[in-house]
């Protein structure tokens, strides 16, 4: 079974508030549940299904939420893979919705800021904790590892890798809700301070409050809807990890989650038209895209130069609302707002500025978790129809 | 630039059943892998059951110690003092996380020789780590 053509996407909202104060855990889903039913024209007595990852209050799944919201839902899930979550979710739910399971899901992420670098004290029954946090992992440096290989290897620079943020920068200055709406230059990227070498502040991701909402209905219901239909037409996920200690890193589990999504959509690298690629930091964009299949292993470094990414000017728009780098990454998960864009990029209501022309088929893909030790991965495909 | 290594504070790695063994040769200055007697390989971290195989013929075996870096971060800010995390690829060939101590820290690169040493945790075990050769 396949869920090509049997799940669409019908509603999408974004929080636009970046500092958050004033307000629960459970009142910010729940807003960004009723934004993106007012969007897709539904009505929370219309969910049958609801998804949430571990941003959501509580520790049972998604049940804290469903009696919050007064739902009666006959499917959910709560898979938790990071801020790839909401990618996963979003399959979970078209799986379910094209067997039969539920016809209206409704997904929230939604959160509070928190510090990212801090070392924190893991559950102990996790068999690698004894073995890893003697050592002071931290977001950042396991994201540097995979850098610092991918230049040890590739001949990959800085000054490349800044160029992901530099293009993000450019998309943010036109999106008014951007956490960082100021276009940057390389310079300005690989003279800010080193983290954790190589990678520098400018290459890491905003962090923020905030949140948003995904509405995933049958064929049936997306035909009742006024608004512009996007037909999940491929999904892919796959976990990578640290492979017994055969350890490679210089690639994600983009590898085999891409090819997946892509074999269901029966479409090519080459056919997509806007790509929103989980940028929690730089390297994350330049290693996923090549992993995708947009360029060869190695090669995402050069694929990423003078502006290749960014819309009007590049072969591959990406991140056009500005993305992690610059938009917002709430609760450090964002995942949900690259569904959201290429929703946006699809119905033609991205900002005037930074829409793709004839933008039909657009890819999402998140990366959840830590990129040289376990993360998760998740890409869709999608059609305007 | 220079980056001196500074000592940092270890929390005591809270340990898992079946943990003891690993830490217990550290404390003693012995790099334990553990080794699959089915499939003939070792892996890391230690598991009961074999990664590759699935067999629960695995034990501890003493390793060299030897190997070379397999990549690195130098991370600045995240605590009190500077330090070099990194994978240590092994001679056996298995790779491990780590940290590179004992030598001004801008001066690691890939593909670098290193040999295990020990530094203490808190009111713990040892912890292996690696020095440049």
């Amino acid at each position: 079974m396949s869920i090509k053509g049997k799940a669409y996407i019908a509603g999408i909202f974004e929080h636009p508030a970046r500092k958050i104060a004033n307000m629960s855990l459970a009142q910010l889903h729940a807003e960004c549940a009723k934004g993106a039913l007012e969007d897709a024209g539904l009505t929370i007595h219309d969910v049958d299904g609801y998804y949430c990852s571990t941003d959501a209050p509580g520790s049972l799944g998604g049940i804290n939420m469903i009696d919050y919201m007064g739902l009666t839902v006959k499917h959910s899930d709560s898979t938790n893979t990071g801020g790839s979550s909401y990618l996963y979710l979003v399959a979970h739910a078209a799986e379910a919705i094209a067997a039969g399971k539920c016809s209206v899901a409704l997904i929230t992420c939604a959160g509070f800021g928190r510090p990212g670098t801090i070392v924190r004290d893991l559950d102990t029954a996790i068999p690698d904790t004894p073995f890893e946090m003697p050592y002071g992992p931290v977001t950042v440096n396991l994201y540097a590892l995979a850098a610092m290989r991918h230049m040890y290897e590739f001949g990959t620079t800085s000054e490349q890798l800044a160029w992901v943020k530099v293009s993000a920068s450019h998309h943010a200055q036109h999106n008014p809700n951007a956490y960082l709406k100021k276009v940057v230059t390389v310079e300005d990227v690989v003279n800010s301070p080193l983290i954790a070498d190589p990678l520098h502040r400018m290459d890491c991701c905003v962090v923020t409050d905030g949140g948003g909402a995904v509405i995933v209905v049958s064929p049936e219901i997306a035909k009742t809807l006024k608004r512009p239909a996007v037909k999940l037409i491929g999904a892919g996920e796959s976990p990578k990890g640290q492979m017994g200690g055969k350890i490679d890193i210089t690639y994600t589990g983009a590898v085999r989650s891409g090819p997946i999504a892509f074999a269901e959509a029966g479409v090519k690298p080459s056919d997509i038209k806007y790509a929103s690629i989980y940028d929690s930091f730089t390297i994350t964009v330049v290693m996923t895209l090549e992993d995708l299949g947009f360029c060869k292993k190695g090669e995402g470094g050069k694929f990423v130069m003078d502006g290749n990414l960014i819309s009007g000017v590049g072969k591959l728009p990406f991140n056009t609302d500005g993305g992690g780098m610059c938009n917002n990454h709430p609760v450090n998960r964002g995942g949900i707002t690259k569904i959201i864009e290429a929703v946006r990029q699809l119905r033609g209501e991205a900002h005037p500025l930074v829409q793709v022309k004839n933008c039909d088929i657009a890819l999402a893909h998140g990366t959840g978790g830590s990129l040289s030790t376990r993360h998760g991965s998740a890409t869709l495909i999608m059609e305007r129809e | 630039m220079t980056t001196p290594y500074q000592d940092r504070k270890i929390p005591a790695p809270k340990l898992n059943y079946g943990d003891e063994p690993y830490f217990d040769a550290a404390t003693q200055g012995k790099l334990m892998l553990k080794y699959c007697n089915d499939c003939k390989q070792y892996h890391h971290y230690p598991r009961a059951l074999c990664p590759f195989c699935f067999s629960d013929k695995t034990e501890f075996k003493e390793v060299k110690g030897s190997g070379t870096v397999y990549s690195y971060s130098i991370t600045r800010t995240s605590g009190p003092v500077p330090y070099a995390i990194a994978y240590v690829t092994l001679d056996e060939g298995i790779t491990m996380l780590t940290n590179i101590v004992d030598c001004d820290l801008d001066t690691i690169r890939c593909g670098q020789k290193v040999a295990v040493t020990f530094k203490p945790s808190e009111d713990g075990p040892a912890i292996p780590m690696f020095k440049l050769v």
